[in-house]
């Protein structure tokens, strides 16, 4: 299994649901949730949040700037 | 140092707005008012005293760069004659509505749609009663002389920043191009960007130790519209409380009435003369401010007089306002030649006699 | 899970909101591309420190509320008319830093003129266009950026040429007049093109700074909602309609 380099935080309630990060993420790590957020909508959650390599692609893309990225620094995770 | 010059109506203007301190213009030329920005390209105020002139591609860019510049608390404004004053009127209710001072000057002509370039009163309902969309008002003032022309641009700055409300100097083709000897106001200094932001904090000039700000006039809302909507009015009402002005002439004694503003004022205080040597007791009340309207002092007069005339180079517009005041008090006609048309003081006479002492 | 936890500390932050953004929740459609937009408009005048000299121009379109979500000073023009608002701003303020932000309603059809004479006159602002191909705001309805064939309110057929003309490319236009300094087209549906979006905001904003004239940014964007997709869906009819019609890249620099 991989180790995670990145973590993201999801505002899960300012999140629409769109989808467009989970498209963006390289790594697959982003789906929507089955359960939805008090707004109705399915929300961005960190399915496989291992594959996490922190490249901020997802908050980039997120039209609602709801996706703090982390990434861990070299020599933290080696 | 104040001096006297001989110029015409539309250059008194351009004049008054550089001496006066005026930051902009922007306009678009039409007659009878090319003066105004012909006067100011040759001025080139922007050497001196720093204010910008821009020729825009329409009377729409130049009303909405007013806005921009207004928005800014600077002092901008902009001229044109009728034609080109409709096609600002969108402009004008969002000056409103977003509560932003400036000066629109109407150098009116004949109409309706292209008309004709002659003078003419008949843009009165445009100017007072709406023309755009929305409950709003303009602070209308109406100079009789070239002097008036020089003196209200920057009265009618101090009354559009005193009430945050767009001001109007609704003159006509006959006090625009007539020349008369003016006595031009001391040069004074443009407002400094820190005299704005202490003076008038609402005007954007980039946020900075402040919250932001914001000119907009949409409110999705409707109780907040609403709202704001009671405060324009509360505004308006204590403009009209304020800020009427008025000039009488010969009416201690009058038994009749001449209501006239403009040149139809000027035009009027001849037919007064020429009334009064014939025996009747004719005097003339002319409204200076439009809008607000100076209703009590003709509402005064509706006891006093036998009859009143609203003499308007118009098909009837003002009357309606004279009527309003005096509330069936007394009879109140009108008459006025239109069109580009002027009428002559015997011809109001005649009009006086014809229609309020033959009855 | 705790590997996560300590990944997830302030340190290690590699991207966030900017405090240019307000806490207020945008009003727009899922997906929509004026979030993003105004998202990279917030960071490039965050990072060149814009905050205290950027007066904005507001559109009547979709993003008529814009002036919510970025802490600056503000103007919401008429429709069409923000060109000629940011001309009087940028005319009597020549120090501070003034753009517009525009929809193809208000640039490309209702404000043509001002658009075009603002280019023309090469006055020192910034316009950021945002062609969605719809009016998304009054409830889709055709644009003039509406594609051949595309349906709308107002052409639930599809946009028949013979009837309504071609769309405009006005981006192609505005690049022809000596006053525009830089003419661009971008996107911002993937990353890479968010990043690329965002260089040219940057220097579109660093020309103004630099008296250049005027910069014109043009974003092809999604209307989910009126184009009825899902806004992924909309991503990729974007690239496979839009994109042929209004390529990207560079139109003028220099
Ligand atoms: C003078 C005027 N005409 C029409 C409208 C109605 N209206 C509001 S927004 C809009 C079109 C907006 O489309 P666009 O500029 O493409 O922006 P979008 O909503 O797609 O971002 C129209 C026609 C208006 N507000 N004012
Ligand atoms: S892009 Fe943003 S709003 Fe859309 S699903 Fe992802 S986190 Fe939610
Ligand atoms: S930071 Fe990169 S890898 Fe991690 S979730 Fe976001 S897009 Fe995927
Ligand atoms: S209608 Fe279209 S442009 Fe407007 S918010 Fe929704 S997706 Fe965005
Ligand atoms: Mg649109």
């Amino acid at each position: 299994m991989a180790k995670a380099k990145g973590a993201i935080v999801v505002d899960t309630k300012a999140c629409k649901g769109c989808g467009v990060c989970v498209t963006a993420c390289p790594t697959k790590v982003i789906e929507l949730a089955a359960e939805v957020n008090g707004k109705g909508y399915h929300y961005a959650y960190m399915a496989n949040p291992d594959s996490c390599i922190g490249c901020a692609n997802c908050g980039i893309v997120c039209p609602d700037t709801c996706i703090t990225v982390y990434r861990a620094k070299a020599d933290a995770t080696a | 140092m104040r001096e006297l010059k001989l110029m015409k109506g539309n250059e008194a203007i351009a004049e008054a707005a550089i001496r006066c301190g005026v930051d902009g213009y922007f306009g678009y030329p039409i007659t009878p008012q090319s003066e105004v920005m012909e006067t100011l390209m040759d001025q080139a105020p922007w050497k001196t005293t720093g204010m910008v002139v821009l020729q825009a591609e329409s009377e729409i860019a130049s009303i909405n760069m007013v806005y921009g510049g207004a928005g800014c608390g600077k002092r901008v404004m902009t001229s044109s004659s009728s034609p080109g004053i409709s096609l600002m009127q969108e402009g004008i209710t969002y000056l409103a509505g977003s509560e932003l001072p400036c000066v629109v000057v109407n150098v009116v002509r004949g109409g309706p749609g292209l008309g004709t370039i002659q003078p003419a009163q008949s843009d009165y309902f445009q100017s007072v009663k709406g023309g755009g969309h929305g409950d709003y008002k303009l602070i209308t003032l109406a100079p009789a002389s070239v002097q008036e022309m020089a003196d209200f641009v920057e009265l009618a700055f101090d009354l559009a920043f005193k009430y945050r409300n767009p001001a109007l100097i609704l003159s006509d083709g006959v006090i625009g191009q007539m020349m008369e000897k003016v006595e031009l106001g001391e040069y004074k200094p443009r407002w400094t960007n820190e005299y704005i932001e202490e003076n008038y904090p609402w005007a954007t000039m980039g946020k900075k130790n402040r919250e932001r700000n914001i000119i907009t006039s949409v409110q999705l809302e409707p109780s907040v519209q609403e709202a704001f909507n009671h405060k324009l009015q509360k505004k308006y009402r204590e403009c009209e409380e304020n800020e009427v002005r008025y000039e009488e002439y010969m009416c201690e004694d009058a038994e009749y009435l001449f209501v006239a503003y403009g040149s139809s004022a000027r035009i009027c205080q001849k037919s007064v003369e020429i009334a009064r040597s014939k025996g009747i007791k004719v005097g003339l009340l002319r409204p200076i401010t439009l809008w607000p309207f100076p209703t009590k002092q003709i509402a005064h007069y509706a006891d006093k007089v036998k009859g009143m005339l609203s003499v308007e180079m118009s098909a009837g517009q003002m009357v309606e306002d004279v009527r309003l005041s005096v509330c069936g008090k007394v009879p109140v006609e009108h008459y006025g030649r239109f069109g580009g048309a002027i009428h002559s003081p015997g011809e109001v006479v005649e009009a006086l006699e014809n229609k309020l002492l033959k009855v | 899970m705790s590997e996560i936890n300590s990944i997830i500390s302030p340190e290690n932050i590699v991207y966030q909101k900017t405090p240019l953004l307000t806490d207020a929740t945008m009003h727009y459609c899922p997906g929509c591309s004026h979030g993003t937009v105004h998202k990279l408009l917030a960071e490039v005048l965050e990072d060149l420190g814009l905050q205290e000299t950027a007066i904005g121009v507001a559109p009547v379109g979709c993003s008529v509320l814009l002036y919510n979500y970025i802490d600056i000073d503000w103007q919401e023009a008429a429709h069409g008319r923000a060109p000629a608002v940011a001309t009087g701003i940028k005319r009597l303020l020549p120090d501070k830093v003034v753009f517009s932000y525009q929809g193809d309603g208000d640039l490309a059809a209702i404000g043509t003129a001002e658009t075009i004479h603002a280019c023309n006159r090469g006055e020192n602002i910034v316009i950021i266009f945002i062609n969605n191909g719809i009016y998304g705001m009054t409830g889709g309805q055709m644009a003039p950026t509406t594609l051949p064939g595309m349906k709308a309110a107002t052409c639930p057929q599809g946009r028949d040429v013979s009837h309504d003309g071609m769309p405009i490319k006005i981006s192609d236009l505005l690049a022809q007049l000596p006053g525009t300094c830089y003419v661009t087209r971008q996107a911002v549906h993937t990353p890479a093109n968010v990043r690329k979006t965002k260089k040219a905001l940057r220097k579109a904003f660093e020309n103004q700074m630099a008296n250049k004239g005027t910069s014109l940014i043009e974003v092809v964007a999604t209307c989910n909602s009126g184009w009825k997709m899902s806004p992924v869906q909309s991503n990729q009819w974007m690239e496979e309609n839009m994109f042929p019609m209004y390529p990207l890249g560079d139109l003028k620099d220099e």
